[in-house]
């Protein structure tokens, strides 16, 4: 079987997961996941026609509360594990890169 | 103060008695902790100041006879997050992270005035089998310390062992609380799915985390999960079956007489170390000898656990950890020129390796085209596993065997292959995938390292567990013998 997982796919995969590699890395990580998905790749045999996937081990259904307010107020205890903040609300660098020519 | 002599009822007593203080338990906890944790690396946050205070409150108010465990020293794993207690879940990326409310396990040992004697080392997020992972340090395991400790709940594991501690809380997602304890020669439980709530722990792979005791003594660890057990509003799928004592019935009549114990044959088979299986064996002789009946069995999907188990974590892993973005708390990286910059320059470098390989894994077994052929198909497998241990459990009411095919090895020895690594967990992820719960208890030695029997019963019976666990403890001395390192008995 060809390989399910080279470098432009890890590339793709890392993307969606937000997550940059270097050329180095790229190499190092396309190896180990290739042979991780080859483990994967084992459950193939099993044939599963028909059989339910299990999602949960749990036995409890959905179950409502009021809404009440608990823990309220804790905007300032909030905002100190924030890592930038001004005036109440937490910052961020601009959406887009103010030097590229974003549309 | 080592805690081998001494255990959870015969503490609580003397301090209900004021025979002694809890002032000068938390004292010698630390100078303990102090003298062997330079060597251990249990440790990621002592919280000795606060700990301090707290005792000073506790002998003040006087340790009332229900709160079992007022006034002693516990350790806490440090993916549980504890109010304005740095809680890192060994990562970088929460590395300066000050949690602003207790998980719910916290909040239940809190009203009982327990000791958070601090927070314990791990796999970062939880994510491997020997804390080799943690961004920060390397735990060593006390019996050996060129050896890992196991993982995730390492710290916890090696903390207990080395006596620094008389128990800690751990997490099992896959078997790290059971691995850990089988590798350091203690208790540990990862009771059923849905026994204990898991809200305030760092989700790792929601459908299967679960938290739960390393202790030094079956009963201390009965008493403890009693304790943190029970419905929570705050985590739905946390069960409101109502919670036994699980020690009410440790005692000189416990007995395993006509306890039916199923030993599948994929638990003693290829792939487990001939030294760990001889252990085993004895210690399923000694059952027998104790009156149990012991039936092999076969688990058949056993050999597809390791796969299933690592599509279905990792994919919720890749979930659960899209929060950490560096916006609202954790660490943001630096010089970034947009949010986008944010997120991927932050994740990059607040991550380790083994937590971008499970990001990575899960991503790529959820994304389109590949969804059906990996976690469709998983799901199907982790059904197909669940009703091989039902099956088993019509008519058997335990089923035993090895925690881990081998016992600890040593450091660095396996941490730059991790499908090896990965199969470490190929006795203990059948359990968190079917919900059941799992424990492991000190059975002996191989190549004089401990070994653990993993004991797994039906769900929320943790009762029989015990009981047989506490059978086999009291009849045999395994859990007696302690690492050179906390000083000899």
């Amino acid at each position: 079987m060809a390989s399910k997982i080279d470098e432009q796919q890890v590339k793709h995969v890392a993307s969606l997961a937000k997550l940059q590699f270097d050329d180095d890395q790229l190499g190092k990580f396309t190896t180990q996941l290739e042979s991780i998905i080859d483990l994967f790749e084992t459950i193939d045999k099993v044939d599963t026609t028909g059989v339910k996937p299990m999602t949960s081990a749990t036995d409890q259904v959905n179950a409502m509360r009021e809404d009440i307010a608990v823990n309220s107020n804790q905007r300032e205890a909030l905002l100190n594990n924030a890592p930038d903040t001004e005036e109440g609300y937490i910052k961020v660098p601009a959406i887009i890169d103010e030097s590229g020519d974003g549309e | 103060m080592n805690f081998y002599d001494t255990d959870l009822t015969k503490l609580h007593d003397d301090l209900v008695n004021k025979k002694i203080s809890s002032t000068e338990l938390t004292k010698a906890t630390y100078e303990n902790i102090t003298a062997d944790d330079d060597q251990v690396k249990a440790f990621l946050t002592l919280d000795e100041e606060n700990a301090l205070k707290k005792a000073a409150e506790v002998d003040q108010q006087g340790v009332a006879a229900n709160q079992l465990v007022a006034g002693i020293p516990l350790g806490v794993k440090d993916n549980i997050v504890t109010k304005d207690l740095k809680t890192t879940a060994a990562s970088k990326i929460l590395s300066n992270f000050k949690p602003i409310y207790d998980a719910t396990v916290i909040e239940k040992l809190k009203a009982q005035n327990f000791i958070n004697a601090g927070k314990l080392n791990l796999d970062e997020f939880a994510m491997g089998g020997s804390t080799e992972n943690s961004a920060f340090q390397t735990t060593h395991n006390p019996w050996d310390l060129t050896r890992v400790p196991g993982g995730s709940s390492g710290g916890s594991a090696a903390a207990v062992a080395a006596g620094e501690v008389l128990a800690a809380l751990g997490t099992d997602t896959g078997g790290s609380i059971r691995l850990p304890a089988s590798y350091n020669g203690v208790v540990g439980m990862k009771p059923t799915y849905g026994r204990v709530s898991r809200w305030g722990i760092i989700a790792f792979g929601s459908s299967l985390d679960q938290v739960g005791w390393l202790t030094q003594s079956v009963k201390d660890n009965a008493l403890l999960t009693s304790l943190i057990s029970g419905h929570d509003d705050r985590d739905l799928t946390s069960s409101t079956k109502e919670v036994p004592n699980f020690a009410s019935q440790l005692n000189d009549d416990t007995n395993v007489k006509g306890l039916r114990i199923a030993v599948p044959k994929e638990y003693l088979g290829e792939g487990v170390d001939e030294n760990v299986k001889a252990v085993i064996k004895a210690a399923l002789k000694h059952y027998e000898s104790l009156g149990a009946i012991i039936d092999e069995v076969s688990l058949p999907n056993t050999q597809y656990g390791v796969a299933a188990y690592y599509i279905i974590s990792s994919s919720e892993a890749s979930s659960n950890l899209q929060r950490f973005d560096g916006i609202r708390y954790g660490v943001r990286a630096t010089d970034v020129k947009n949010l986008e910059d944010v997120y991927v320059r932050s994740r990059s470098e607040g991550f380790g390796d083994e937590v971008k390989r499970r990001i990575m894994l899960g991503t790529f077994s959820l994304s389109a085209g590949f969804y059906d052929a990996y976690f469709m198909k998983a799901s199907q497998i982790r059904t197909l596993i669940r009703q091989d241990f039902e099956k088993v459990f019509e008519d058997h009411d335990l089923v035993m065997g090895p925690a881990g095919p081998t016992v600890a090895y040593k450091i660095g020895s396996n941490i730059t292959d991790p499908k090896s690594m990965y199969m470490n967990d190929v006795l203990t992820v059948p359990v968190n995938m079917a919900g059941l719960p799992g424990m492991s208890i000190p059975a002996g030695f191989a190549d004089n390292m401990p070994v653990g029997l993993q004991i797994i019963g039906k769900p929320f019976d943790e009762e029989t567990m015990y009981k047989a666990a506490y059978t086999f403890e009291q009849s045999t001395d395994f859990h007696k013998q302690t690492p050179k390192l906390g000083g000899q008995k």
